[in-house]
């Protein structure tokens, strides 16, 4: 079992969306949300996931699809 | 003596030991270090501070490492200018440049590596790594070679040549990565959390950040122990922005300099401004944003520290610019035909983001301004090249030199005179 830190960033259309609780009942992936923020245009929820290392992957994968932004929790690593 | 207490949720303040931990584990919310601010308000004197070296170290003790093993190549105290020439120019009768391209490798990642180093060895890690377009690879290269440690520096495979020698000089490992930006990013989040090694911006980031905070310090010293009234930084992860500000607020809370309620106004490239296109909405959610602009230093889509940049606009009255990629070719222009100082194209985005700032009626013209210039223009010549005025060709003859002389007179450019042709 591995654990991974992400960050999902929903854009307008996809705030009423179940996106985390369908990630977890189409994957064995437990969700676990640490802090969130939601305004009317755009929300965000850092969490972490726990399972096998491809199940996240694949999971992830799906999140991505339906249009959700993946970012690691500190964001951007690469600088100037 | 070290005064750093220990480290604290940004978020929701549990408070952790002095360890190479960088997010919080109840809330993933950043970790800054946080000092014993009482036994330093007793112990910490302008004389102290003048009595040290004339690098960053002199504060030392407003750092989370000692100044006597600290991984130190001559960072830091570099030149505040009074710019009347540019003041002048732009309305503005207390303009100052904080000239930080005098650092050893030409930018003020020196502060910031220095610190990440310094702290990197007093934890025992052998390798420092990064992912960098430039300047801070250079300066990880730089410290790792000072230090005796290894470096491992991820660079996007596109990378110009140019940029790749300023860190390939000191012998790191250079890892050159396929594919785009988000590629770099996603193998170096997964990296970061595989090899044990001091990555500065991630296990090792709330002390790396700490170093620019000397940037605030040392302006405050230069101006006589006396805090700016309006200080424009660039904008990139947000970092050396809201650093500035908590060195200022230090200062005034050990009783250093007077409270003066300092105005925090931040430059961004229009092609990369996800800060301003916020602060411009009104809003404390950042929209990432896909980089395109020529000022690649700050082309940081996602910033780390974007809210709380946010959060010191709005505290501090200040304001944020975002301008065009042709401004910034202006603003690298006009601080070296005004000023003699060649700044890369961070540098070209404070000066024309200052100017629209002016524009606007953002800046008092009486305020004590410090502007802050981050890298020198030597490492970004391909951005400016195109937009400078060819040199005279002569042959070697008064004549020749008198005819193209009054030629250059009658033009609107002003073209550098050099002497072409075969020696006589």
């Amino acid at each position: 079992m591995e654990k991974k830190r992400v960050k999902f960033t929903f854009v307008q259309e996809l705030i009423k969306e179940p996106v985390i609780w369908k990630l977890a009942k189409q994957y064995d992936v437990i969700t676990n949300i640490r802090r969130a923020d939601v305004s009317d245009d755009r929300g965000w929820v850092v969490l972490e996931l726990e399972g096998e290392r491809d199940e996240i992957e694949r999971g992830l994968r799906w999140v991505e699809e339906q249009g959700v932004r993946i970012d690691p929790v500190y964001e951007d690593i690469v600088e100037g | 003596m070290n005064f750093a207490k220990n480290l604290k949720c940004k978020e929701c303040g549990r408070v952790y030991p002095l360890d190479p931990v960088h997010v919080c584990e109840f809330c993933f919310g950043p970790l800054e270090v946080f000092y014993d601010y009482e036994t330093l308000g007793r112990v910490l004197t302008r004389e102290r501070i003048e009595a040290g070296p004339p690098t960053m170290w002199r504060y030392a003790d407003l750092l989370p490492c000692r100044r006597e093993t600290a991984v130190d190549i001559g960072t830091g105290f570099t030149p505040l200018i009074r710019a009347n020439n540019l003041g002048r120019l732009l309305g503005l009768n207390n303009l100052f440049i904080k000239n930080d391209c005098q650092n050893p490798t030409w930018s003020f990642k020196d502060r910031v590596v220095s610190v990440a180093a310094s702290v990197a060895r007093e934890f025992e890690f052998d390798t420092l790594a990064c992912a960098s377009t430039g300047n801070l690879a250079n300066s990880v290269s730089a410290h790792a070679a000072r230090a005796g440690m290894k470096a491992c520096v991820f660079i996007p495979g596109d990378l110009e040549q140019g940029k790749v020698i300023g860190s390939a000089v000191y012998n790191p490992t250079l890892v050159a990565v396929e594919g785009g930006y988000d590629d770099v990013n996603r193998l170096c989040s997964e990296l970061g959390d595989k090899y044990p090694w001091a990555f500065v911006n991630i296990n090792v980031r709330p002390y790396y950040a700490e170093g620019s905070k000397t940037l605030g310090y040392e302006v405050c010293e230069q101006l006589g122990w006396r805090a700016p009234d309006h200080c424009i930084a660039p904008m990139a992860s947000g970092s050396l922005y809201t650093k500035i500000y908590k060195g200022i607020k230090e200062l005034t809370w050990l009783g250093l300099v007077d409270w003066r309620a300092t105005r925090m106004s931040g430059a961004q490239a229009l092609g990369c401004s996800p800060i301003y296109e916020a602060w411009a909405r009104g809003s404390f959610t950042i929209r990432p944003q896909k980089p395109q602009t020529i000022a690649k230093s700050l082309a940081i889509g996602n910033p780390a520290d974007g809210y709380y940049a946010l959060k010191v606009l709005e505290q501090t009255n200040g304001a944020a610019a975002a301008v065009t990629d042709d401004e910034v070719i202006e603003g690298i222009k006009l601080l070296a035909e005004t000023e003699g100082i060649f700044a890369e194209t961070a540098g070209g985005v404070v000066i024309s983001g200052l100017r629209r700032l002016v524009q606007e009626g953002r800046v008092d013209p009486e305020e004590v301004v410090v502007a802050f210039i981050t890298g020198a223009g030597l490492k970004t010549q391909e951005a400016v090249s195109p937009a400078l005025a060819p040199a005279l060709t002569i042959r070697p003859t008064i004549d020749s030199f008198e005819e193209a002389l009054g030629e250059r007179q009658r033009s609107p450019a002003s073209a550098p005179i050099a002497v072409g042709g075969e020696r006589r």
